[in-house]
């Protein structure tokens, strides 16, 4: 296999990987993240608005991290504290990112398909990967760490559990989701900034479904940081491979494909069993 | 167990209780509306807009003239087929997401048994194509559905997982199998006439204002025909009354006898039937070809017609009618003022949050007149 597809597999891989660590750390938590999607496109779009007014992509990056947490902020008070319907609220989230990033775009720039170019990160980066890349391969570790060797992380994962246990343990399951998913919108965002840098311009609805394929590879991943970053890398390998495909006559929609159907078979039970956290998607009791 | 209900009631009697439910029901939806409304005209205001004019605009284009009664009611029709089916997966307590990737197959499996049997007469062709849209959509929401009774699988990942299946399907198809040689854009060759049904604005009723050019055609009579098909299964049917009650709760309605396996398949059936529909709207009464990825969003925004009319057909297509009227505007405040159309898109996904948001509030409100009452929760 050719270093260089592996190569372009893990730089596509890395915005899938942002967004799919957060996806891990909040449904860990038990809020179902349908809205990876809206916090990518978020932190896209605040990252191409940061680095063209300041000129430094690494505000680029912060503001991206900013737009996130406030959309995981948003995501949290509608899932979490009204304890709205949390696919609703994601599908919301996501329908609202895409309809305010043109809004913005269309009167900060006004065009309403792209923003003019801005000087990214410098081609090259550190050692073949730009430094969001190596970013986001730290990152799994850490999230590993963050998850199972940390005190956050047992009552995260308490939290997504058994939340009424927790409580009685003296965990705020409020406080702990509420943390998750604004983490999860951070990580999303520098996912997107990765995204925006790369094509060093926001191009309307330029997610184009990866925080689908990200919420994906959190579930092949069962829901483990190591497991979805493998799925992720995995789906960046295929998109990597699109154009080989193509010359052996695989048409490019089939390998589009591939990560959804992977991922319906994987849920079917057919790789393992595939076990959510036990509250996934429940909506915290309303007796207090 | 209800009683049975008197079989023939007084015309007032229905309507004393259609208004008392309708007002119960309403509130959430009304306020929701309302303060995505507000946010909107916040938007605008923070671009040195005025909103009031804005909106006046808007109204003015969308309800004052044929053309935007039209487009009204074109993006009204597409978007009762998808809302009907959002609610009734909801009334069975399964989240659709899929109507996107349902529509698609659906249409797409219209057109191709338009293109493959031209020579039928229209009173066949017709029929058939409609069947053919109602079951491509079916069958494609079939298998979440199967997954979910079967496996257990949560329908809301599949859904969505199969709407980028069918975008890359249909995609396939439509470049690869049927295109119209030559064409640059993606779509198949026209569908024969036998197959394409009037526009609204060729309907021979005297004073029609609708002009013959507007989008807007006879699917708007079936979609609210199958909107009230939907609500007699779900009311007078044994099978609606199956759908309810797993809605309400499966386990209860497992122990009680109900085969909740083949009812969670059937509703999901049913509601990708209604799905596949919007494509009668699309490409036999429009576009009369199948355009690759045409939908541009009203699956996903029947999930928020669907929550606003609180997943009741009637209240399903009075959502839709008020999205139609949204989308329309959006293009009138596009052309005749600064003001972008994406504040459209905004409100509605805004209209979704504060539905979500308005139940809970409404819900504590409750809670605390019940606690102030003497009553626990």
């Amino acid at each position: 296999m050719d270093v260089e597809i592996l190569l372009s597999a893990v730089r596509l891989a890395t915005p899938l990987l942002f967004a799919a660590l957060g996806g891990v750390i909040s449904e860990r938590s038990g809020v179902v993240n349908i809205a990876l999607e809206g916090k990518l496109l978020a932190g896209a779009f605040a990252a191409a608005a940061f680095t063209h007014a300041t000129g430094n992509p690494w505000f680029g990056v912060a503001g991206a991290i900013g737009a996130g947490m406030a959309i995981g902020a948003l995501h949290a008070l509608g899932s979490v504290w009204l304890r709205g319907d949390q696919i609703v609220v994601g599908v919301a989230i996501n329908l609202l990112v895409v309809g305010l990033t043109q809004f913005l775009m269309g009167v900060m720039y006004g065009s309403n398909a792209n923003t003019p170019l801005f000087r990214g990160f410098p081609p090259g980066g550190f050692l073949w990967f730009p430094p969001l890349v190596w970013g986001a391969l730290l990152a799994v570790p850490a999230v590993h760490v963050l998850l199972s060797k940390t005190r956050f992380g047992l009552r995260l994962r308490a939290t997504g559990e058994h939340p009424e246990a927790a409580e009685s343990l003296g965990v705020n399951p409020l406080r702990v989701r509420i943390a998750a998913v604004i983490l999860a919108g951070a990580l999303a965002g520098i996912g997107g900034a990765y995204l925006a840098l790369e094509t060093s311009q926001f191009v309307k609805n330029m997610s184009a479904g990866r925080g689908f394929i990200a919420l994906a590879g959190v579930f092949v991943g069962k829901w483990r940081p190591w497991g979805a970053a493998g799925a992720c890398l995995f789906f960046g390998l295929a998109e990597a491979s699109q154009i080989r495909l193509q010359g052996l006559g695989v048409p490019t929609q089939f390998v589009q494909m591939i990560p959804y159907v992977l991922t319906m078979v994987a849920l079917a039970g057919f790789v393992g069993r595939s076990r959510p956290p036990a509250s996934l998607g429940v909506p915290l009791s309303r007796e207090r | 167990m209800n009683a049975p209900r008197p079989v023939s009631p007084r015309p007032t009697r229905i309507g004393a209780r259609l208004l008392a439910a309708a007002g119960a029901r309403l509130g959430p939806s009304l306020a929701a509306v309302a303060g995505a409304a507000v946010f909107g005209a916040l938007l605008v205001l923070l671009i040195g807009e005025n909103p009031f004019t804005a909106a006046a605009v808007a109204v003015r284009g969308v309800l004052g003239t044929p053309d935007g009664v039209g487009a009204v009611l074109f993006d009204a029709t597409a978007l009762i087929f998808t809302g009907l089916s959002v609610a009734f997966a909801f009334r069975a307590g399964l989240f659709n997401i899929g109507a996107e990737g349902q529509l698609l197959v659906g249409a797409l499996s219209a057109t191709v048994v338009a293109l493959a049997l031209p020579g039928l007469s229209r009173f066949v062709l017709v029929p058939l194509c409609v069947i053919a849209a109602a079951a491509g959509g079916a069958a494609w929401a079939t298998i979440p559905g199967i997954l979910r009774a079967k496996f257990g699988v949560h329908e809301v990942i599949n859904t969505i997982m199969m709407n980028f299946i069918a975008s890359g399907l249909t995609g396939y198809l439509t470049v690869h199998v049927l295109k119209d040689p030559g064409q640059m854009i993606p779509h198949t060759p026209t569908i024969p006439e036998a197959a394409r049904i009037a526009r609204l604005g060729d309907l021979p009723v005297p004073g029609n204002p609708i002009p013959t050019s507007s989008p807007a055609n006879a699917a708007l009579l079936l979609a609210l025909a199958v909107a009230a098909l939907a609500a007699w299964i779900l009311a007078r049917t044994p099978f609606g009354f199956r759908v309810r009650a797993v809605g309400q709760g499966e386990t209860a309605a497992r122990t009680a006898g109900v085969p909740t396996g083949r009812v969670l398949v059937g509703a999901m059936a049913l509601a990708g039937a209604f799905a596949g529909l919007a494509g009668v709207n699309e490409v036999m009464g429009f576009r009369y070809r199948y355009l690759d990825n045409f939908t541009s969003g009203i699956g996903f925004l029947g999930i928020a017609v669907a929550l606003l009319g609180r997943a009741r057909p009637a209240g399903v297509v009075a959502a839709a009618l008020l999205f139609g009227v949204l989308n329309a505007g959006a293009v009138e405040i596009d052309l005749f003022t600064e003001v972008p159309r994406e504040v459209i898109l905004v409100m509605q996904a805004g209209i979704l949050l504060f539905v979500v948001a308005a139940d809970e509030i409404a819900r504590r409100i409750r809670r605390r007149g019940w606690r102030a009452g003497g009553g626990g929760a």
